[in-house]
């Protein structure tokens, strides 16, 4: 098959692909199938490169000045809705992705991106609170423990990020998550200031390992992060707390300029199909939005609380959306001052 | 100095690459990133160009004022403790036997062949709670403790019920040591040039004309350095006051540095206009620090020569 492919590569244009084999595909880290990329060169004959983000600030910050040849992204809701508004996407075709029918008919369309014009679900998940069990009196199921209470004081870790910081932080204090008056980012603010003493440290994108070293008992994370953590150490848990939080979506998109736009729509179509999902997500360990994936997986990956939390706390959740310059500004200069305080 | 004007050619021959490059990958683009601070953010991604000092007014907030000043002190506290240990080791390297100061100065650069990132991935495992540091330190304890019980003292628990990790990582002390590792090597290379240029006939007549050590120190040694030490400061405060990487990953929740706003104004803030007047200010006050040692500098030759 991998001769046949070689064979292919360099058969003058061919009827389905005029474009050269390749493709650049622009992810993050431990975020596909152990195998996907090959799997998809053996049925496609296509090359994918892969170069990885840390966060969707930077993959903005990368494609803000034009795009530098990356074919298929993979930015996160609020991001695909500043790409969307700002023309850095380009419109997906359906007729080239047939698989969008294998996608929960709950994410075929999206607040983000209405009608799924330039984006497709890749997967999804919460952020909640992960624990050490032995450390932690019963299931800490409130934003109190760690936004709002010494009880781990010293022994807690929250996110690094400004944006998310607030956004918990009005889930806490009962308002919206995209709350953008004014007097009640200054509220979230003051709660963040008085939490400080007991936070010992707003982590990096890092505080599964904080957990897992010991370094803290509780943390505010992403539920892939602390799922990756739990595989190795039985005495961690995690929690989407009784007033609910951020639902994230990460998507599938072809940026402006893509070089290789066919081969990255056949990419896509290959990703949402159910081999292809259920060898990614079965590895990744995060929910997929693929259905006849899901059907090909184990019942202890379908069952997890920790990747499906229940429903109830589900609806409790919401999606952060692009809510303009303003804000943006107006939650850095709170985040400058509570890091200053 | 006359001669590149008689022999023109490899004068040019050597002087145009680099030029090329300095203006290319370096004065162009601070000139690009200067016009950027005058600037104003439109939309998502667009910047007009207002030629407005607003930027540069937003930076003088008593918020930003206030971290540009605890990033100061961060430099400062890092600079004066690398002047310390840095001036032990370069006086240590300079009275080394000759065969052995090649070693010594390699294993004073050995640092740079591994990447900053990993170097801080590192000094957090020697940190942390049950990092290097404090399991020996639980080991030590274990020890002491095992020996008193021995001793028949065991019940009065005199080093406490149980090992208390120290709090290393997390907080100001953290950011200060990691700066200290790393820009400890900016400081010995000065030092060292300038102690070792040192004619050491003048450190034997000072012993001889009576005066002790200490003052040998301080009236000889130290007067002679001053090239180097004022070198030394300059290249250790500067990269050391721009620092974002140490505070983000070693630091709490209350070392922020001015390099990790300016760095959130170009990613999250998306505020590149505001981003660029703050890393502008930065880079006056660099040249303000370089100028005050050029001052200093024609002030000596100066005095010298009368």
């Amino acid at each position: 098959m991998g001769a046949v492919a070689a064979g292919l590569k360099f058969a003058p244009g061919t009827v389905l692909a005029a474009e050269e084999k390749k493709l650049n595909f622009y992810n993050w880290d431990t975020y596909i199938g152990e195998t996907t990329l090959d799997d998809f060169k053996a049925a496609s004959g296509i090359e994918v490169s892969m170069d990885l983000f840390a966060d969707n600030d930077e993959l903005f910050a990368k494609l803000k000045g034009g795009n530098p040849g990356y074919d298929v992204i993979v930015p996160t809701n609020d991001f695909v809705e500043r790409m969307i508004t700002a023309g850095m996407l380009s419109p997906l075709d359906p007729a080239l992705i047939p698989n969008i029918s294998n996608i929960d008919p709950t994410f075929r369309d999206a607040a983000f991106d209405p009608g799924r014009k330039y984006s497709l679900p890749y997967m999804w998940g919460t952020i909640g609170v992960g624990y050490r069990k032995s450390r932690i009196e019963g299931v800490p199921d409130d934003w109190k423990w760690v936004l709002d209470s010494d009880r781990y004081a010293g022994k807690t870790a929250l996110m690094g990020d400004g944006t998310t910081m607030i956004q918990m932080a009005m889930k806490y204090l009962g308002y919206p998550l995209n709350e953008t008056e004014p007097a009640r980012i200054r509220q979230a603010e003051e709660l963040l200031i008085r939490q400080k003493p007991n936070v010992k440290v707003f982590a990096d994108d890092n505080g599964q390992d904080l957990l897992l070293s010991g370094e803290v008992d509780i943390c505010m994370e992403w539920n892939g992060d602390i799922l990756q953590v739990m595989e190795e150490d039985d005495d961690i848990g995690y929690v989407v707390p009784r007033q609910g939080g951020l639902l994230w979506q990460d998507c599938l998109c072809i940026p402006t300029g893509a070089p290789h736009a066919e081969n990255a729509h056949a990419f896509i179509n290959f990703i949402l199909g159910a081999d292809a999902g259920a060898a990614i997500a079965d590895f990744i360990q995060y929910a997929t939005p693929n259905a006849a994936a899901r059907k090909l997986l184990s019942a202890e990956y379908n069952s997890n609380p920790a990747i499906f939390p229940p429903q109830e706390t589900i609806e409790k959740c919401e999606v952060a959306t692009y809510n303009g310059a303003e804000y943006t500004r107006a939650v850095d200069e709170a985040w400058t001052r509570i890091m200053a305080a | 100095m006359e001669s590149w004007r008689k022999n023109p050619r490899p004068f040019w021959l050597f002087a145009v690459p680099p030029s090329f490059w300095l203006l290319v990958f370096f004065l162009v683009p601070l000139a690009l990133v200067w016009v950027l601070s005058f600037g104003e953010k439109v939309g998502l991604l667009d910047v007009v160009i207002t030629w407005q000092p607003d930027n540069y007014m937003r930076a003088l907030d008593p918020l930003y004022l206030q971290i540009f000043a605890k990033s100061f002190w961060f430099a400062g506290l890092t600079t004066a403790v690398c002047l310390v240990i840095g001036f032990a080791v370069a006086i240590a390297i300079t009275f080394a036997p000759a065969r052995r100061r090649g070693l010594l100065l390699m294993l004073v650069m050995l640092p740079f062949w591994t990447n900053l990132l990993i170097r801080t991935y590192a000094l957090i495992a020697v940190f942390r709670s049950k990092g290097f540091v404090n399991a020996g330190l639980e080991h030590l304890w274990q020890w002491a403790n095992g020996l008193l019980t021995l001793v028949g003292l065991g019940e009065l628990q005199l080093l406490g019920a149980q090992f208390e990790p120290l709090q290393l990582l997390y907080n100001n002390f953290a950011v200060v040591a990691g700066l200290v590792y790393v820009h400890l090597p900016f400081m010995v290379l000065p030092l060292y040039a300038a102690l070792d240029r040192m004619d050491r006939s003048y450190i034997e007549a000072s012993l001889d004309l009576g005066a002790g050590q200490i003052r040998t120190f301080f009236s000889v040694i130290i007067p002679l350095a001053m090239p180097g030490i004022f070198s030394g400061v300059i290249i250790t405060f500067v990269p050391a006051l721009g620092s974002f990487l140490t505070p983000d990953l070693l630091g709490g929740t209350d070392s922020q540095m001015i390099a990790n706003v300016i760095e959130r104004q170009f990613k999250s803030a998306n505020d590149w206009p505001f981003g660029a007047a703050l890393s502008f200010i930065l880079m006056y006050i660099t040249f303000f620090a370089i100028a005050l040692r050029a001052l200093w500098a024609g002030k000596r030759r100066r005095g010298s020569l009368a």
